[in-house]
């Protein structure tokens, strides 16, 4: 880590993190990202403001490794359980709940029953999934599959229209190179170029993955190697965000249409890139690990075009 | 005498010494003891590992962090290991074999058979 490549790409990921930040909305229209001062932590009302903010879409839970039981977090099932009081808090639920992933911590099948028990909790009942690299680190690949594969036909990429906007849930975590990132493969990049064919450039895209689908920081693996093919398809898009897992933390950029979004773990936060020997738990005194964990929830701005980005931690 | 009796002695040391390291010679079945590497710190250490045939090798998982060993050829794959806990494989045949871990695939090592 010592080259000026690894230092330069470190530069890029700090500079990415600068605009992450803890109960902002992001509204984006048009693919213009605008910080607004946010009052939306505690959900929808009838307030001026919130009717600005649009309603809430869906909310995106991330990385609740159930299973987990290290210092970093010895009560992973409580801060979910806390997450899924948020959601329930909402004035308005949103339609649907996306997990990016990592809903298990060693793809345990004690684990996938525990959090899907706590799910259950949630008042939105419709949830869409893509796994993380811990839902699939059985030997045999199947826990995740036999539970959340049905949508995808146990591909684990597939798509689905909601209130105008065309979601596109993707897999980067099976097909990994030694020593690289993660990969989307060749047979999902053509899937992907078939189900976008013939949509209309103004319809709203959502994409979401485990894994950033940019390159935040190639020393830890927090990319996907093959990305680029898969934004060459996006581009002609009016509004496009894509949201992931995976890190732990809020990192964004926006590019051109597009916005990038990493949310925050209900788990356990990770480390700032390349800081410390690689991305485990990261301890946090207690009282601040509440600040460090939450979700992030999308709404409908501007209907159709606009998508509108906040992040809520627990505490 | 004396000079001559302390040689003797020496000599019958000397022959149990030999003896005594003649019993630690590695048999053919003692080269088949656990080979070890260590996963820590997102490496495994060591690597390269030389083991000779029909050793077994065990990893052991010593973060936070789980970790698999997926070997890149799919000869052998261990499911996700949790802090100390481990995976051991048998390798029966000369070569040279990569692996992986799945969840952090820069995490790379080899094992040398010989």
């Amino acid at each position: 880590m010592s080259n000026d490549k690894s230092l330069l790409s470190r530069r890029n990921a700090l500079k990415c993190m600068a605009y992450g930040g803890a109960g902002t909305l992001f509204a984006l229209s048009g693919g213009v990202f605008t910080p607004v001062d946010l009052a939306m932590a505690r959900g929808y009302d009838e307030s001026k403001e919130s009717k600005a903010l649009g309603k809430p879409l869906f909310v995106q839970i991330s990385d609740t490794h159930i299973g987990f039981n290290k210092e970093a977090n010895p009560d992973v099932a409580g801060t979910l359980t806390q997450t899924i009081d948020i959601v329930n808090g909402m004035s308005v639920q949103p339609a649907l709940i996306i997990h990016t992933g990592d809903i298990t911590h060693l793809s345990k099948p004690a684990e996938f029953d525990l959090a899907q028990q706590l799910f259950t909790r949630l008042r939105t009942t419709e949830m869409h999934t893509v796994p993380g690299e811990h839902d699939t680190s059985d030997a045999t690949v199947t826990e995740y599959f036999n539970r959340f594969g049905k949508p995808s036909n146990n591909k684990g990429y597939y798509s689905f229209d909601h209130a105008g906007v065309h979601f596109v849930g993707l897999i980067n975590v099976l097909q990994f190179k030694p020593g690289g990132l993660g990969t989307l493969g060749e047979e999902q990049l053509a899937w992907v170029a078939a189900d976008l064919k013939g949509r209309s450039a103004s319809t709203p895209i959502v994409v979401f993955a485990h894994m950033p689908l940019w390159t935040i920081y190639e020393p830890w693996g927090w990319g996907t190697g093959d990305a680029d093919q898969l934004m060459s398809q996006l581009r002609r898009f009016g509004s496009v965000t894509v949201l992931n897992g995976h890190i732990h933390q809020i990192v964004q950029k926006v590019e051109g249409n597009m916005t990038f979004h990493t949310a925050r773990s209900t788990s356990y936060p990770q480390p700032v890139a390349g800081v410390g020997s690689g991305p485990g738990p990261l301890k946090v005194p207690t009282d601040q690990l509440a600040a460090m964990l939450g979700i992030t929830s999308v709404s409908v701005v501007k209907h159709p075009s606009a998508l509108a980005l906040n992040d809520t931690a627990l505490a | 005498m004396n000079v001559r009796r302390t040689q003797l002695l020496l000599t019958a040391i000397g022959m149990l010494v030999l003896g005594a390291m003649e019993v630690y010679v590695p048999s053919v079945a003692e080269t088949t003891d656990p080979a070890k590497i260590v996963v820590k710190d997102f490496m495994f250490n060591p690597t390269p590992l030389t083991v000779k045939a029909g050793a077994t090798v065990t990893w052991t998982n010593m973060d936070d962090e789980p970790h698999t060993v997926v070997s890149d050829t799919g000869e052998f794959k261990s499911g996700g290991m949790d802090t100390n806990e481990s995976f051991s494989h048998k390798f029966d045949k000369p070569g040279t074999y990569h692996f992986t871990c799945s969840i952090h695939p820069r995490m790379v090592g080899t094992v040398v058979v010989q």
